[in-house]
């Protein structure tokens, strides 16, 4: 897009995939994946973050511009644990999750449902 | 400290019994266009991983584009990977902020949404995300005259 000549911007929360990516400006909300524009129903938040894109959209001078939003989820940042935690009493269950998820892909495929 | 999501995700799909790992996008090389009109005269489109159609399956998703007009109620986050333990998505606003952007396009903040909004599925292959969906997207925005383009990945 931004060599078609629209600029863009990505309000994500997941940010060293985005720096890998090479996202040309980020506005970075350190928050839990599934809100990114900020906490659910926290409307003066998400106001911040769709403020700070349009800013940065037309700010950024050099790509990987980034702007790290203050939002916190919590006082503390118990709840990085949670994503995609690999727990040792949990071990059993992924094992059987992960079966069951290759035996889905496995039907998918035999039942053409993939893209070319 | 943020989270390290490559690792977690790594680590993550091994319990699940994967031997290889995915490999994320890795672009040594960014572009850049400033913005061709001012932000009062632009044009805004949003870009957006989040399910319209959940009738039709995972694995054949392509990149669709939707009228601003009719954007659902609730989409489908179901089969997203987001923190399902930590947070909720009944909060539309929280990851397709539509009512905060009518409202400053509304106060003449920017022109105007653009006609569409346009949904990219979360796709394990690359070659689609850059061969397929990608231009369907930019082709649909160009038709459109969208100046700029919010992403917003869950």
């Amino acid at each position: 897009m931004e060599s078609a000549g629209i600029a863009t911007v990505v309000i994500g929360s997941a940010l060293d995939i985005l720096l890998q990516a090479g996202t040309p400006r980020i506005v970075f909300n350190d928050l839990p994946l599934g809100n990114p524009v900020g906490k659910p129903f926290d409307r003066i938040m998400q106001h911040r973050s769709i403020s700070a894109a349009l800013d940065i959209l037309y700010s950024a001078d050099a790509p990987g511009t980034l702007v790290q939003m203050p939002h916190r989820w919590a006082d503390d940042s118990d709840w990085q644990e949670n994503f995609m935690a690999v727990r040792e009493e949990d071990k059993a269950l992924l094992t059987q999750l992960g079966i069951e998820n290759r035996e889905a892909r496995r039907q998918n495929k035999a039942k053409g449902l993939f893209r070319p | 400290m943020t989270i390290d999501y490559i690792s977690r995700t790594k680590a993550y799909y091994r319990a699940l019994g994967f031997e290889r790992d995915y490999t994320w996008a890795n672009n040594t090389e960014t572009p850049l266009s400033q913005p061709r009109v001012t932000l009062k005269n632009a044009t805004v489109t949003l870009i957006t991983t989040a399910v319209v159609e959940p009738s039709i399956p995972k694995p054949v998703r392509t990149a669709a584009s939707y009228a601003f007009s009719e954007v659902p109620e609730h989409f489908d986050t179901s089969e997203l990977a987001w923190d399902k333990v930590t947070t909720h998505t009944r909060d539309r606003e929280s990851y397709f902020p539509i009512t905060e952007l009518k409202a400053r396009s509304a106060r003449g903040e920017f022109k105007a949404l653009s006609q569409h909004f346009h949904f990219v599925p979360t796709e394990y292959s690359q070659r689609h995300t850059l061969e397929v969906d990608a231009p369907l997207i930019l082709q649909q925005s160009l038709k459109d005259n969208v100046d700029l383009a919010i992403l917003i990945p869950l």
